[in-house]
């Protein structure tokens, strides 16, 4: 991967866009959990990112940790529904592991999300293949070690993956066999933020 | 949004274990509040509060009424909180591993959300101390029904 050096506006820049994207696709996440949760997976992540972007426009961090830090503990708080907190754990873990430094690379990001990962895995009791977020984080975080474009990739296919599963956890799971057929609100999302991720990266 | 009787003064040697109840709808946490309060013999009971649904009044959980409710019921001994479902545990759950928004002491307890929350008032009433509430709260999941 290349010598990237990422400070605290590219992280801005980088919730913005998700902001943006989970803007531009919120009716379709909605969509994708009326089936098999409860029809909020599109306004929670709208009225979670907006609070994120309105939060770092009013006080900005000043590293990209803190970015995170914030933008996670953001979402815990304006969400609503379990995307709060798994997102917000997410981003807050990742955050946290980067540390002060005004700067990080490509690669400490890379690990910093894998801890962010970790965390969402233990906070939820989940695995990959329960049919969750962890699809789309899992494989994107591993291919982050090639591009940010192959992050993108990796975790656009890993929601498309999710549609044979059955769900083991959250709502989705009550549904037992009938889940199977239908791709993960969550994991959807989650590639959703990995393209954010490439297009800032550009 | 408390609900019950708050005794006892700050950090006192004295203080009370505080609950605090967190539903996916307000009226069900506040409404087990007034069983747990009512089934623990009402008057000088222990602490309680409830955290339901969102503060629009709509279903869902609220990270800042579980923290003011986390909030307005410690007394320096520790908070039991009992979470129902879904978010309400993922949002407790994170706000305690990664958070410093609840108080010092707060604690999720794994247990039965009526049961539970009425095993929990009536042990911290009687004056007993955060392990023993949230052992008491925990063995309700022992009470088979059949």
């Amino acid at each position: 991967m290349s010598e990237t050096v990422l400070d605290a506006a590219f992280f801005v820049r980088w919730m913005e866009a998700a902001a943006a994207v989970i803007d531009r696709e919120a009716d379709r996440l909605t969509e994708l959990d009326s089936p098999i949760g409860d029809a909020d997976h599109g306004r929670n992540m709208q009225r979670g990112f907006a609070a994120v972007v309105t939060m770092l426009e009013t006080e900005p961090p000043a590293t990209p940790g803190a970015v995170l830090a914030a933008a996670g503990r953001q979402l815990i708080s304006s969400v609503g529904g379990a995307s709060g907190p798994l997102y917000g754990t997410l981003l807050r873990r990742t955050g946290k592991t980067l540390g002060e430094a005004p700067q990080v690379s490509a690669a400490e990001l890379r690990s910093a999300l894998a801890a962010g990962v970790t965390a969402v895995g233990q906070l939820g009791g989940s695995a990959p293949g329960d049919k969750t977020m962890l699809d789309a984080l899992t494989p994107g975080v591993e291919a982050l070690a090639d591009s940010f474009d192959a992050a993108a990739v990796a975790a656009q296919e890993g929601a498309l993956a999710t549609v044979p599963m059955q769900a083991r956890k959250g709502r989705a799971s009550y549904l037992g066999e009938r889940s199977i057929g239908h791709q993960d609100p969550g994991a959807t999302s989650s590639a959703l933020l990995f393209a954010a991720l490439a297009e800032v990266a550009k | 949004m408390s609900t019950g009787t708050a005794n006892g003064t700050a950090g006192g040697a004295d203080a009370r274990v505080g609950v605090v109840l967190v539903s996916h709808s307000g009226p069900v946490a506040e409404s087990v509040a007034t069983l747990a309060v009512g089934l623990a013999g009402g008057g000088d009971t222990a602490p309680v509060a409830a955290a339901g649904g969102t503060p629009d009044g709509g279903l869902g959980t609220s990270a800042e009424l579980i923290t003011e409710a986390a909030r307005s019921v410690d007394r320096g001994a520790g908070v039991a909180v009992l979470v129902d479902l879904g978010s309400a545990v993922l949002t407790v759950k994170a706000l305690i591993a990664e958070g410093d928004e609840l108080p010092e002491g707060a604690r999720l307890v794994d247990a039965p959300f009526v049961e539970g929350a009425v095993a929990a008032v009536v042990t911290a009433s009687a004056g007993a101390d955060l392990d023993a509430v949230a052992a008491a709260a925990g063995e309700a999941y022992d009470y088979r029904k059949e």
